[in-house]
């Protein structure tokens, strides 16, 4: 799983079917010490996720297993809003 | 499988039902001689690892089966502390 921080939306709407009224973000990863890695995302939102938020992302195969998302093609969704980090014993 | 150290914690409120009581870790990847290697992670933890301890982890669509029947979504889970490796 990947930190990230939500970066955009994406609108598209000739899409799938199944991924019709979902929420597309575009998520930059971040390292656990909040700063910008290379790579980003385009990522199903599961959880009501706003712009700018730091979120936790799922990639592959078992991104599916969030709720409703069973039979979408989807491989990358956000499962969490991230309230904090602890590295090494201290908050990051 | 790779191995790892856990360097950290990640807390999220609002979160994915199945991941709720779940415990997030960061992993820092490492070689076998205990060198960092690559880039750190978020993974599940699926034998109650904690800070400090040498790991191992598995990544893909495997890392759900420690779970079942429960369909939890994550690509990396802790499976494993590490006692000791022998060169």
């Amino acid at each position: 799983m990947q930190l990230g921080r939500v970066v955009g939306t994406v609108v598209a709407t000739r899409k799938d079917p199944r991924l019709e009224g979902r929420k597309l973000l575009v998520v930059r990863y971040v390292s656990p010490e909040g700063n910008d890695e290379s790579g980003y995302a385009v990522s199903v939102d599961a959880v009501g996720a706003g712009f700018r938020e730091k979120v936790l992302t799922v990639a592959g195969g078992s991104a599916r297993f969030a709720a409703g998302l069973k039979d979408c093609p989807v491989d990358s969704v956000i499962v969490g809003i991230v309230d904090g980090v602890e590295l090494d014993g201290k908050p990051s | 499988m790779m191995l790892a150290r856990v360097v950290g914690r990640v807390w999220a409120t609002a979160k994915e039902p199945s991941l709720e009581g779940r415990t997030l870790l960061v992993l820092q990847p490492v070689t076998p001689g205990g060198a960092d290697k690559g880039r750190k992670l978020v993974a599940v933890d699926a034998v109650g690892a904690g800070a400090g301890e040498t790991v191992y982890w598995c990544r893909g669509r495997e890392s759900h089966f420690p779970f079942l029947p429960g369909e939890v979504p994550t690509d990396a889970t802790v499976v494993g502390i590490v006692d000791s490796i022998t060169p």
